[in-house]
């Protein structure tokens, strides 16, 4: 091999080891790109309104005179179901992941792990389809309401959506604690049951913690199947047997009618930025979580 | 009460649990079936939407679907892998490094919708692409990335570091390294990975709301600056926005739609399997 041919070939390694090391930075550079096109189009909104009328406003109106764009209701609609998604999904997750990392035999195990997944891969459009066509009548029906689109039916939906993630990472952390912690309190004569809730459960806490706030960012940024589940009324809510509107089904359906640089269009981009800031934050502290776990 | 008696109880509200996790999700593929199977045939499956909708195939949405996935792949793939060799191969353990996987966790996390505001904002606004296969293909291509990242990285990592060192011994450079040895055998883990990623992105109805997707639009679209139909769209149309539609067209959408993405998750796990049983090491 010539000289010249070498220098060649270390010319274009430089060049590819460039390359790469622009791919990894391309990740951070599509956040701020995220962050930057939500701030500019959503902070114009306080040119208009005041952020007090925005952050503390109680009442979401775009056709109103003057419109009104407070994103209390919104906010209060997303918590509301998210709280009620959460209820089923933690105590249903956290069972689920127990029984398929400690009791489940082999066979079973693979098949409860299959269905999850199964249940991970169904488009939030399906369950968001079903829920309207089949769990909505049947909440209505329970309970003698007017509509079966609420809150709750919407909660109940969105748990099924959480429970995957929850279940994948819960599992995880409870099969990474050490097989000595559980061995230790098995000869120290304690029963099986006895070792998950003392010893295996204390051990993983801080993965089950995580797993419960990657549950809740999944949840209050789920988009179709709550805005087709949940009724769409942007009035602050006061009971789960009522319709509620969230910041990411009031987005899906308003873009569409809005027009580019109006007054609405900005303040949806402001709920999408609100929406970005609680993720973000949900995100950042749940992998500091999983973090503190791998140590 | 006996401890022994105790754990009795427990395992079974655990095995319960368990159970009432899973039967939703045979219900819904069991209701899917029975109410959508008896529209399905070649018709259904090959020909344009006919009176708003209300009868006629659904050909053009899957197409649509199939033109963005495709589209998503094509960016996403080269973009993801080289970025999963940076962190495992090149890069260095220290606050730089830790930064990109805070980045890359909280994309993963940024909620649907906001990828479609985004892409909005971004490609159709922006950068004038307007509402076309182009910028929801972006779109997607950006939300699927931590997913073929993660993936990508797993299957790096998996290859054993003693290959790495018997071709550098050899002389062969880091590039050639990566590029002969350790990029084959990553190469299952990587496909699997990114076949997730697709059947995720073929799902999403969101972010393609504002980028690409049309209400209605019975033929084929010309170029990649052209709108679409896409199956999850077509379905919410469907299911909430035209009125009187049988409920079998609802259902046989409902159906092509998880049944094509069921399908995709299949060749993903039966790669995964054919790789685990080929495994030498």
């Amino acid at each position: 091999m010539s000289r010249s041919d070498n220098t060649v070939k270390k010319f274009f390694e430089k060049i590819i080891e460039k390359i790469i090391l622009l791919n990894g930075f391309a990740c951070i550079l599509f956040v701020i790109l995220i962050f930057f096109f939500l701030a500019k189009d959503g902070l114009a909104l306080f040119k208009v309104s005041s952020p007090i009328q925005f952050f503390f406003g109680l009442l979401w109106n775009p056709l109103a005179e003057p419109p009104q764009y407070g994103i209390v209701p919104l906010l209060l609609g997303s918590i509301m179901v998210t709280l009620g998604a959460i209820a089923i999904s933690v105590p249903l997750g956290l069972a689920c992941a127990i029984f398929i990392g400690e009791i489940a035999p082999r066979w079973m195990r693979e098949i409860l792990k299959a269905g999850v997944e199964l249940l991970a891969a169904i488009p939030s459009i399906v369950i968001g389809f079903i829920g309207m066509t089949m769990l909505a009548p049947f909440v209505k029906n329970l309970f003698g309401l007017p509509t079966g689109l609420t809150a709750l039916t919407g909660s109940i939906a969105l748990a099924f959506m959480a429970i995957p993630t929850i279940v994948s990472i819960m599992e995880d952390a409870i099969t990474a604690v050490p097989r000595t912690y559980k061995e230790g309190s098995l000869a120290l004569g304690a029963t099986h049951w006895q070792t998950i809730y003392r010893v295996t459960i204390p051990a993983a806490s801080s993965g089950i913690v995580a797993s419960i706030m990657l549950g809740i960012g999944r949840v209050i940024g789920e988009t179709m199947a709550v805005m087709m589940i949940t009724g769409n009324a942007s009035v602050i809510p006061h009971s789960f047997l009522q319709p509620v509107r969230t910041m990411t089904a009031t987005i899906a359906a308003e873009m569409g009618e809005t027009v580019i640089g109006s007054d609405h269009y900005f303040a949806l981009f402001a709920v999408g930025l609100v929406l970005f800031a609680i993720t973000f934050v949900i995100n950042f502290f749940a992998d500091m979580a999983l973090h503190q776990q791998k140590k | 009460m006996k401890p022994q008696t105790k754990q009795k109880i427990a395992f079974t509200c655990l095995g319960l649990a368990a159970v009432v996790v899973i039967i939703p999700v045979i219900v819904i593929f069991v209701i899917l079936i029975d109410k959508g199977i008896s529209a399905i045939n070649w018709q259904f499956l090959s020909t344009m939407p006919r009176m708003g909708m209300r009868a006629g195939g659904i050909y053009p949405a899957i197409m649509g679907t199939v033109y963005l996935v495709s589209g998503t792949i094509l960016v996403a793939l080269p973009l993801g892998v080289l970025a999963a060799i940076y962190l495992v191969e090149y890069a260095k353990r220290n606050w730089w490094t830790r930064m990109i996987e805070i980045a890359i966790v909280n994309l993963a996390g940024v909620p649907s919708v906001v990828y479609g505001l985004f892409g909005m904002g971004f490609f159709v606004i922006f950068f004038k692409f307007g509402a076309s296969i182009l910028a929801g293909s972006l779109t997607l291509a950006i939300m699927i990335l931590p997913v073929i990242i993660t993936a990508s990285k797993e299957a790096l990592m998996s290859v054993p570091h003693s290959f790495r060192e018997a071709s550098l011994a050899l002389g062969v450079s880091k590039w050639q390294t990566i590029r002969c040895v350790v990029l084959p055998n990553a190469l299952p883990g990587i496909l699997t990975g990114t076949i997730l990623g697709i059947s995720r992105a073929a799902g999403e109805t969101a972010p393609i709301l504002f980028t690409v997707a049309a209400f209605y639009l019975p033929r084929l679209p010309k170029s990649i600056f052209d709108q679409c139909m896409a199956l999850p769209y077509h379905l919410y149309v469907l299911s909430t926005q035209v009125p009187n539609v049988k409920e079998s067209l609802q259902y046989g959408t409902a159906l092509v739609l998880v049944g094509m993405i069921f399908l995709l998750n299949l060749v993903a796990i039966i790669i995964r399997s054919h790789m685990r049983s080929k495994k030498q090491w």
